[in-house]
Parts: structure tokens; sequence; C-alpha cells
């Protein structure tokens, strides 16, 4: 008999009692083989089932991290079965529309949908040469993520925000309005949170339902109520629906995540207690390789419709981008949208800072036949430009506005502009990719012509004199 | 394969699983895990115990699954076949896997490193009679329209050929050539087997003089690299190491390239699998997929190869090298390696040093970095292995382990800058951090291949920038008007050097690879302009004026203007250059 179907048939035996119980942690002795990674069933007193899943196995115990956390379980009282495979969760596209815990069951009142497949909540790693290279061009309708940070479909592009800043709107923002240019496609939204309140995730909510979109929506919510344990799972249960959905019923998958810094604090919280080696900040050392599970869970595949989109969504302790969880996560993802405190002071929405944010799959989907051909040489401009405005206020700041070079003048109004108008915009305005372009050439024609070093004479001719002349 | 049962798994945690009631086993011996047959390493034995590390996912191992012993090391196959291929870490063809295992990697699937079906037209180089020893040529396959594939004789293997094979076309392990030895006859096929862990052997080590050309100016002409050399790149997340690495993997005028994308985005190679085919080298005019190999073990895939993709690469590449090839290879990120390696040593329970990173990790810094060089082979012909490491330091702080120890074992740095690359200033490689320990070496090469005032100009430049920090300093206290023209003339020949020259964008069709002779005359333009504008000032002309001058804004788009086919245009803007200062002293002087 193979060592798997073996450990099927054990799947029906049932332990009393625990060896230890510490945290979300079970420890169970004198069981049959278990394997690595097993779904397991602790039964409490009254009967109540909670899953969770083997994180150690040895000839001696057992250790099961059980993701609707130990309130109330007893040593002697705890009954634990091994199922004899990992955790699934059953998927269909009938889920769209439903609201579902962070282990896949409905919380909305109705019944379970029926699941067409129960995959594996892990997931397995992509073959890259499986992957179709992202390049198609999302349009947000926001001039400083299409202009300078383009989205593209398949990309997974985080907002470092920080507490109190309007990242949630953003994220609503961008999901409301994203669209390919060419036309209607079939999409999907998959929304996992972690940790948050719930005003968040019911914001989140009437935002969908006022676009009437809440029925391409999926989601799970694993709020701040919860057993914190259960946010490692969320994100799992939401990215493997989000896969059903893109790779079997071929549809375009936007996945907002929020908050991953929750759920990087669950993974310090078990580690800790496992008294694993930490690395930076008490975080784990396995905290990339972690983060990379769930983040390369999107993107594209050769001859496969549809497509996941990532825009996890993390608060920056301290607003600090070196802490690990940003630092880790800009290393995995396909560049950041940062926020800036300060910008946020001075009213400007969405508050981004110009210089820190990138969209590194942004080369690859601008330019001819995608945006229009000025855009690569454009937002190159725009963001030397704007670099060197940060040198000039530096400089204003220490020997009076008064005293700079009337160029350096020329720069602080470039600056003015590029933040109250180009970045600044509505919370419900949808521009053009073409108004946010003649937006940023309308910057750049604060500037003298010999400074845009960055842009050919042909661009100069057809853009910023072209236009500037009328 | 002769398995046997060697053991017993007792506990599992993630990738590390001991293993109970061992016999006979091996240091390092490949074992292969339970029923599905997972692949790992022995990498640790103390009484009837061993420590495997496992190169796939052990979900569902439990203890009690048994363990098979190989009998040999983790060993790459090397053969024709390796070039234009994508493997993982320990040498599993992707393709092939795709073809078994669907568009994900399941657990378990193996496939042959190399195609046993496919058929190589091999011409013998030797004749039975000869006396053969260890790198000697036996005979050539053509592996890809470029590169010749040259069947060396294995380390080890010394004797007179008893029989060879008559030109015509074999599967790589068929025997081509039959050796009698003081231990016996033995077969040769056009395969061998090398354990990763263990550099293969040379003649001798030799100086290293030639520089690695990748077209990059910042790199050629600031900080050059040598053939054979060793050099880090670290940098905070999107800072440019790997667009760095994948332009250097385009670009320089290595013979091959091993690209080794350890622990980092499945897109990344997934780029390079489309981009490579169709990109030509400006040498050869072939295909770049044609000299390249790639080894992809991204941050999804298991951690344990990716401790051990570093190693598959730099084997690869070292047997290339004996086959008498200068070979580049890139490893991005070496960090994630070193992870990997902090991430086994702590489910072992070691004892951690700094960061939680094991003590050994300089030594495995060291010992990576010490397979590099230029060599003599065992065949008499030069060969060179350089690496090109990017490190990825937490918070983008250099201070921390793997840079500090990285930087101990490397003789080139290019750090690249948080503030360049926010300024979009790529390549973000600083003046001002960086530098190159080979300058001296490869110096008379620039000046006999490409022209004799490299060496001078360089300096010259390099002063300039010096100079240029101490003027921003009081700038950034002054103001710009406080200084005379003179010395704001020094700003803004610096302005010029980075806009015009260093700065190098890897999408223009033109400007994404510079040759030498084209870097020098760009350097020289730069350097005329400093020493006409100098003069003029000194006469009276204003640096407003000289800045408005015609030639002087086109020497900023020289680098999108004039290809590398036509140096001769440099003369003229030259001429223009001396023209339009000239007039402006005539009018203002
Ligand atoms: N030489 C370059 N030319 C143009 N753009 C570059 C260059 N180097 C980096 N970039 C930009 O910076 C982004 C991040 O670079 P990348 O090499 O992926 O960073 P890292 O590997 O250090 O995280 C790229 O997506 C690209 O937009
Ligand atoms: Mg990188």
């Amino acid at each position: 008999m193979r060592d798997e179907e073996r450990r099927v048939l054990m799947s029906g035996r049932e332990y009393v009692g625990a060896a230890r119980i510490d945290g979300p942690l079970v420890f169970v002795r004198g069981t049959h083989p278990v394997g690595y990674r097993e779904l397991v069933e602790c039964v409490d007193a009254d009967g109540n089932v909670r899953l969770g899943m083997v994180l150690d196995t040895s000839d001696d115990a057992v250790v099961v991290q059980v993701f609707e956390g130990t309130d109330g379980l007893t040593m002697p009282g705890t009954r634990t079965r091994f199922r004899g495979r990992p955790l699934t969760v059953g998927v269909s596209d009938r889920m769209l529309g439903r609201v579902f815990d962070g282990l896949g069951r409905p919380v909305d009142g109705g019944p379970a949908p029926l699941a067409d497949d129960e995959p594996d909540v892990n997931g397995r790693p992509i073959n890259p040469t499986a992957r179709e290279y992202p390049r198609d061009f999302i349009q947000t309708g926001i001039s400083v993520i299409d202009g300078m940070n383009t989205l593209i479909r398949g990309q997974k592009l985080p907002i470092f925000s920080g507490n109190g800043l309007p990242h949630n709107e953003l994220a609503a923002q961008i999901a409301r309005q994203a669209k390919l240019r060419g036309g209607a496609t079939d999409f999907a939204v998959v929304f996992a949170a972690m940790g948050v309140k719930h005003d968040v995730a019911r914001f989140f909510m009437r935002s969908f339902e006022e676009t009437g979109a809440l029925d391409n929506v999926a989601l799970f919510l694993s709020l701040a109520d919860a057993p914190s344990i259960e946010r490692i799972i969320t994100p799992r249960t939401a990215l493997t629906l989000a896969e059903h959905l893109a790779y079997d019923r071929g549809l375009h998958v936007l996945v907002v995540m929020t908050d991953m810094s929750n759920y990087c604090e669950s993974l310090r919280e078990i580690s800790t207690l496992r008294g694993e080696i930490p690395s930076r900040k008490g975080y784990p050392g396995y905290l990339y390789s972690d983060l990379a599970e769930l983040y390369e869970r999107s993107g594209m595949i050769r001859g496969v419709k549809g497509s996941i989109t990532q825009l996890p969504i993390l608060t920056m302790p301290n607003d600090d981008i070196s802490h690990p969880i940003p630092d880790l996560s800009g290393y995995i993802t396909e560049g950041q949208i940062v926020f800036e405190r300060e910008m946020n002071g001075r009213g400007i929405y969405p508050p981004v800072a110009g210089l820190p944010s990138l969209s590194r799959l942004m080369k690859d989907g601008i330019g001819g036949g995608m945006t229009r051909e000025d855009h690569p040489h454009l937002a190159s401009q725009l963001f030397a430009a704007y670099s060197y405005v940060k040198d000039v206020r530096n400089l204003a700041s220490v020997i009076g506005e008064e005293e700079l070079t009337p160029l350096d003048h020329q720069y602080m109004e470039f600056g003015e502009f590029f933040e109250r108008r180009f970045v600044n915009q509505r919370r419900d305005e949808d521009r053009t990719i073409e108004q946010t372009l003649d937006l940023g050439w309308e910057a750049l024609k604060l500037l003298p012509a010999e400074e845009l070093h960055r842009v050919t004479d042909e661009e100069l001719d057809a853009y910023y004199h072209g236009n500037g002349q009328s | 394969m002769n398995e046997r049962i060697i053991g017993q798994v007792r506990r599992v945690n993630g990738p590390v699983i001991e293993a109970m009631g061992i016999g006979d086993a091996r240091m390092l011996e490949l074992v292969k895990v339970g029923e599905s047959g997972l692949i790992g390493e022995i990498i640790k034995l103390s009484g009837n115990g061993a420590t495997i590390q496992v190169y796939e996912d052990t979900t569902g191992v439990a203890p009690l699954d048994n363990v098979y012993g190989t009998g040999r090391p983790l060993s790459l196959e090397l053969g024709p076949g390796l070039l234009g291929t994508i493997y993982d870490g320990i040498q599993r063809p992707l393709d092939a896997l795709l073809a078994l295992s669907g568009r994900f990697i399941e657990r378990g699937v193996s496939a042959e490193a190399l195609d046993r079906t496919r058929l190589w037209a091999f011409e013998p180089r030797v004749a039975v009679g000869d006396e053969v020893s260890a790198g000697a040529v036996l005979g050539v396959v053509q592996e890809t329209s470029r590169i010749e594939h040259r069947v060396c004789a294995p380390p080890g293997v010394s004797g007179r050929l008893v029989s060879v094979a008559p030109a015509g076309e074999y599967r790589v392990d068929e025997t081509i050539a039959v050796v009698s030895g003081p231990d016996g006859e033995r077969e040769l096929s056009m395969m061998q087997r090398w354990p990763i862990r263990e550099p293969r052997p040379v003649a001798q080590r030799k100086p290293l003089d030639i520089p690695l050309i990748t077209g990059q100016r910042v790199i050629d002409t600031l900080f050059p690299l040598a053939k054979g050399g060793t050099v880090a790149i670290p940098g905070g997340f999107g800072t440019g190491k790997t667009m760095t690495q994948h332009a250097i993997a385009k670009w320089c005028d290595a013979d091959i390239i091993v690209y080794i994308g350890c622990g980092e985005r499945g897109n990344e190679m997934t780029d390079v699998l489309n981009e490579f085919p169709k990109l030509v080298d400006p040498r050869t005019g072939k295909s770049l997929m044609e000299r390249t190999i790639l080894i992809a073990n991204t941050s999804n895939m298991p951690v344990s190869a990716r401790e051990a993709s570093v190693y598959t690469g730099v084997t690869l590449a070292e047997y290339y090298r004996d086959q008498g090839y200068h070979v580049a290879v890139m490893a991005d990120s070496t960090s994630r390696w070193a992870e990997a390696l902090r991430e086994l040593s702590g489910r072992m329970e070691e004892m951690p040093a700094e960061e939680g990173f094991p003590a050994y990790l300089p030594t495995r810094i060291a010992e990576f970095y010490e397979r590099a060089g230029y060599a003599e082979t065992l065949s008499g012909a030069d060969g060179s292995v350089t690496i090109i490491g990017a490190v990825s330091p937490p918070g983008g702080d250099f201070s921390e382990p793997v840079t500090q120890h990285t930087k101990r074992f490397v003789r080139c740095f290019w750090g690249l800058d948080r503030q360049l690359a926010n300024a979009r200033h790529y390549p973000a490689i600083s003046w001002l951090d960086s530098y190159s320990e080979y300058l001296g070496d490869v110096r008379p090469w620039w000046e006999e291949r490409v022209g004799p005032d490299w060496a001078t100009a360089r300096e010259e430049i390099m002063e300039l920038l010096q100079k240029e920090v101490r003027l921003l300093q009081v700038v950034k206290l002054v103001g710009p008007d406080a200084l005379p023209d003179s010395q704001r003339f020094v700003i803004e020949v610096c302005s010029m050097f980075k806009n015009a020259f260093l700065q190098q964008s890897a999408f223009d069709d033109v400007d994404r690879y510079s040759t030498v002779e084209k870097q020098l005359r760009m350097l020289l333009a730069i350097m005329a302009y400093w020493r006409r504008g100098q003069e003029a000032i000194k006469r009276g002309v204003t640096l407003h004026k000289l800045k408005r001058v015609k030639a002087v804004q086109d020497l900023v788009k020289m680098k999108f203007t004039i290809p590398n086919e036509s140096p001769e245009e440099f003369d003229r803007l030259m001429a223009r250059l001396e023209r339009g200062i000239d007039q402006l002293e005539a009018i203002y002087a």
C-alpha cells in the first residue's frame, strides 16, 4: 500500500487528549505516522470541529496549528483526527457574490456553494516556462498610477501605506475604475481581509455595491475579532479561488489583500511560540519565502485566458519602508505604490510619493500601440524633474526661497503643479490615459526645453512646442 | 539506478528531514524520500541518524517513510544539449517538467537533464592509439550554431585510446571512446557527471588582465570587471540589480552565459525566455539564447533547491570553461541563497551567528566566489569563469552580513544607490561607493586596444566627480549663485557626464549597448567640453551662454544619435563644439 493511501485510511482514527497547548499550537503524542502539513480536525469538548495543519511531525509528537484558535480547548478533552491530506477548499464560480470566512465557509447566511474542484490551499509553484509575460495596460483612471507607475494585467503591485491613510479608498477606486483599453472583459474581484475591522469590510462591500459589481466579488473575511491564526490561511484560500477563476474559468481576477502586515504578525506569533531563531525584528527567517508563496500566485499562463492581478495593501509600521514587511514585499512584488503622510497632510489624494513608487512591469506595457508613444520618455522626464524639485526644496529650506535661481523657481512651480494638478484628483475622478499624459506635458511646460534631456526633439515638437503655442 | 533503503524518516520540519536507522550512508549522498521519491541530500550524519535537506515540497512526508540511497552525490549531467535550456536548481529541465506535470510543478516528477533521444553529430579529434589524459579534446559537436561543444576526457581519466567512434550521429550516453588506463578500460560517452559542490580542476590559474566588456558605460569605463573576476551588485529593492544582470547577460563579450534566478521572480525568468531568443548578439549575429543556460529556482520554489542552484550554475560554467570558453555567471540573488542557508540552519537548530545566519556563511561565500578565475584548462586552452552576484541587503543597508562578507571576497563592487534609482538615473550604480580592483590590470588592454588616453581621461573625470561632491555641499548651504562660473562649470560638466554618459537606457535600441570605442569617444568629447569650456569662461564667456551652444546640447544626446557603427560622427561633433565655442569667444571675450 502506498504511504498516502495508508494515511487516508488512518484518518478515521481519533486521538483523545493533547500533550500540550500553547497559543494556537496543539501538541499530540502517540499518533500513527502523520504527514507534514496534513489537515487536522480538533474537536473540542462541545463537539465543535476546528481545522488545523501539521507544522512539525516526528515519531515522538505532532505539532498542530489550529486556524480557529485554541480558546476553550482542554488537554484531556481535545480529540484530534488527521485527515491524510492537506487543507483544501471547495471552489467554483458560484462563490462570486458571496461572503466567506478565512477558511472558505459561507458567513452570509447562504448555503455552501457546490464545489467544482477542491484544490490544496497552499497551491503549487507555477513552472516559469508556463508563464506568459504580462504586458496589457490597465487604465485605472488615476494619473500617478497610469502615468508614472502603470498597472499591468497579471502584476502584483502592493500599496505601502500607513495607519489612517486612504489606502482603502485608493484600492476601491482602482477596483471600480480598472479597465482594459478596447473594451470590457470578464472580470472578478477576490477580496481577502486579514485582521481589519468590520467597517473596512463594509466600506469595500458598499463600494462594490454602488457600481453593481458585488455579483462579481467574493469576499474572504478574517476580521480583527477572528482568531489571529486564521489570517495565515485566509490569503491562501482567496488565492486558491482566484486561481480557479483565472485558469479554469478564464476570468481576469483582481485580488485585493488587506492588511498584509496583520498576516505577517500572525506568522511571527507562531514562529515565536515555536522558539524559532528570528531574523530581523523577530520575524522568522522564512518570511520572504512565505510571502513569495502568496505573491507569486499572480500572473498569466500561456494558452490560458484568465489572469491574476494582485493589489496587496500593507501598513508600514511607523511609516518605515525599511521595516521587514514592506522591505521583503518590495523584493518580491513587481513594484510598489508608496503613500506619504506629508502629502496626505497637504490634502493631496492619492498621497502617492512620487519617487519611491515603482511599477516594474510598466516598461513592457506602455508606449506606442499600448498607451501613447511619448509615455516612456515623458514618465522618465517627470521622475527626473520631480526628483530635482526635492533637491530644490531642501535648498530653499536652508537658503530661503528668494535666494533660488530663476531656474530653480521654475522647478518649484513645476513641483507644485505636479502634486496639485497631476497627482491630486477626486476620489471619483476617472482620467483617460491621454488626459493623464497631456497633464504631464502641461507640467513640463513650466520648465525650459533645454532642461528636458529625457525626451526626444520629436516629442518636444509634438507635445511641448506643438500645443504650447496655442 | 541501484537504490537501497538506508533508513526511515523520524521527523519532518519543512525542507529538513531527520532520518533514523541509518547504516551505510555517505555524507552528501543523494537520497530519495518516501514513495514519491522526493530528492534530497544528506547534510549531516551522527550515530544512526542523518539530516537530509529535501529539494522538493515535503507535504505529506511522515515518520517511518523509507529513505533510499543512490550511492552518489548530487551531480550534474554535463554534455551537449545544455545551451538554450532552462533548469531548476537541481538541473531538472523545466520544459520537460511542463510536459510531465503541466503548468504547476508537481512533487516527485523527474526528468533527465540531457535529452537521451537526441542525436548529435560527433566528429572525433583523436585516433586509436593516442595517449589521452583528463581534459583532452576527444571530439567536437556543433551544439548551437555559434558554440562548438568540445567533448573532453573527464577529470580522472588517462590512458591509451583503444577505440574511437567514427564521425557520425550519437546520443549523449552512447560510447564514443574507450580508454585503457592503469585501472583497466573505461568507456566514455559525450556525457559526464560532476558533483555540484566540488570545483572542477584546471591546469593552473592565470592573472586577470582582460576586461569583460559589458557594453555598459559606467561599468566598462569607470569600474571595469576582468574576465575571470568577481563582482557584487548590492542594492535595495527596485534599484536595478536584475536589470543590470540582464543587460550584462545580453551584451557582454563572454562566450557563454549562465543565468541563475535564485529565489527571485518567475516573471523575470519568463522575460529572459521570451526576449533572449529574439535578441541578436552584436558580435556573432546569432541569437543570444544560443549561448545561454538558465537556472530558475524562483522564490516560490523549494528553498533547499535555492541553496543548490548557485552551485549548479557555477558547475555548468566550469564545464564550459574547461572547453576553453569564457563564461559569465549571473547569480540573482546571492542573498536568497544565503537566506536559504539560514533557514536550513535554523531548522537544524544550529547556533546562529549574526542575524540568524550560520557561522559558516563567510566560508560558503568565499568558496563560491573562489570558483571564478581565469585558467589554463587541462587541455591547455584558456578559459574563464566570471561571477557577477547580486546582493539584496535588508532595508537597503549595506552593513548587513551578506553584503559585508561578500565584499571581503570580491574585487569589484557596483553599489546601487537608492537616490539615483528614485530619480530614475539608470543604471543606478553609484560613482562614489563603487570600486574596481581590476582597474590597473585591464588598463594595458584599454590603452593598447582602444586608446592611449583612456586612463587619463577616466582619472580626470573621477577627480571632477569628487570635486563636485565638495562643491555641492557648498551649494547646499549658500545656493549656487555664491559660486563663480568656473566652479559652477565643474558641476555643469559632472551633470553633463551623468546625463550624457553614465545614464544608459536599457530600452533604447542605440543606447542599450556601447562599444568600447564609442565609450571612449563619448568620454573624450565630454572632456573636450571641460577643457574648452574652462578656457572660454576664463576669457569672460558666461556659463549661461556656454550651455546654450547647440553642439553642447547635442553632446547630451550623442548616446542616442551616434550609433556604435559610426564613430567618425564624433569627429564632426567635436569640430562643431570647437567652432561653437570659438564663435562665443569671438563675440563675448
Ligand atoms: N538600466 C535600466 N534602464 C531602465 N530602467 C531600469 C534600469 N535598471 C532598472 N530600471 C527600472 O527599475 C526597475 C527595477 O529594476 P530591477 O533590476 O528589477 O531592480 P532590483 O532587481 O534591484 O529589485 C525596473 O523594472 C526598471 O523599471
Ligand atoms: Mg531583482
